[in-house]
């Protein structure tokens, strides 16, 4: 970077993750779909680990292929994800039994 | 100039071709990334065990969401003390760069200080590496290891920053180490990022 640029708002970026944040908590409370609060807390931390990958790691003002090589990780933990479907059991299995009825006798 | 120092520039460019300040920061760069795989491995491999666990237990349900939502605003708190900092250092201006070192280095300790006190009470709760009163075993021990891993990145931040932090109290950090207290700001930064993640993977999701 970093003395070329001219500095960016940090104090902007702070309300910004700050909002999300409590926005982030309110949402696990709100009674909507598990899978559009997924939807919306995936999307939200996505968002503030952009927003401080950009403007506090300055990777806003960097020059592009160091972007990329920041963003590579993604690109393999999604790589990873799809790596281990096949592996995933299609009949979620308990890890405790469940509670048994008592054995009656005859 | 000595011979070696000569054949040393004949066989490394002085500029880093991606990042001219120094070779340093593509460093950190190039290591911030390898570290992030070994986290997104961890976070995939959380989701793939979770999904195939039919007593998986809502972590909202377990887990302080409203502690570790105060932790979470504590280190986007030390993300700008931090950015701060390196601006006091880049414009000499000593005062603030010890403030606000020092500040960063205070929401780190008090970062791990709240951990050592969630992970205390889970723990009497009955929540181990090997036991879940709450359901699912793996729980447990995802919980442990993805936060401990975690706790160990911002246990070695605080140990980076405080030694920058003790040269900058002795007045030998000048505006000729803004690169090096850029470096480092990366890192903590990195941290920030991950928890930004871990809190939602594993606390609220």
């Amino acid at each position: 970077m970093t003395s070329a640029h001219k500095q960016p708002n940090y104090i902007g970026v702070f309300w910004w993750l700050l909002a999300l944040t409590i926005l982030e908590v309110g949402v696990i409370f709100m009674p909507m779909a598990r899978l559009l609060i997924a939807i919306l807390l995936v999307g939200m931390a996505m968002s503030k680990a952009a927003l401080v990958a950009m403007y506090f790691m300055h990777l806003k003002f960097e020059r592009r292929t160091l972007g990329l090589i920041a963003l590579t990780p993604l690109v393999l933990c999604v790589l990873l994800i799809f790596a281990l479907l096949p592996d995933l059991s299609a009949t979620p299995h308990r890890s405790t039994e469940p509670p048994q009825a008592p054995a009656t006798s005859h | 100039m000595s011979q070696v120092a000569a054949l040393h520039t004949a066989v490394e460019p002085a500029e880093s071709p991606l990042t001219p300040e120094s070779w340093g920061k593509l460093g950190m760069w190039i290591f911030l990334a390898g570290d992030a795989m070994s986290f997104g491995a961890l976070l995939a491999g959380y989701g793939a065990l979770r999904y195939g666990s039919a007593d998986w237990p809502l972590p909202s349900k377990v887990l302080g969401v409203g502690l570790t939502a105060f932790m979470t605003f504590l280190l986007i708190c030390s993300s700008v003390t931090m950015v701060l900092a390196l601006a006091a250092i880049q414009r000499g201006d000593q005062r603030g760069l010890r403030k606000f070192l020092s500040l960063t280095v205070l929401s780190g300790v008090m970062f791990l200080g709240m951990q050592a006190y969630e992970w205390t009470h889970l723990i009497h709760d009955g929540l181990t590496l090997t036991g879940n009163p709450f359901g699912a075993v793996l729980f447990g021990t995802t919980f442990f290891i993805i936060t401990g891993f975690h706790g160990a990145h911002v246990t070695g931040g605080v140990v980076y920053l405080s030694c920058y932090l003790i040269q900058a109290l002795r007045g030998r950090l000048g505006q000729g180490s803004a690169n090096a207290i850029e470096i480092a700001a990366l890192y903590w930064h990195f941290v920030d990022l991950v928890w930004i993640l871990v809190f939602t993977f594993v606390y609220l999701l």
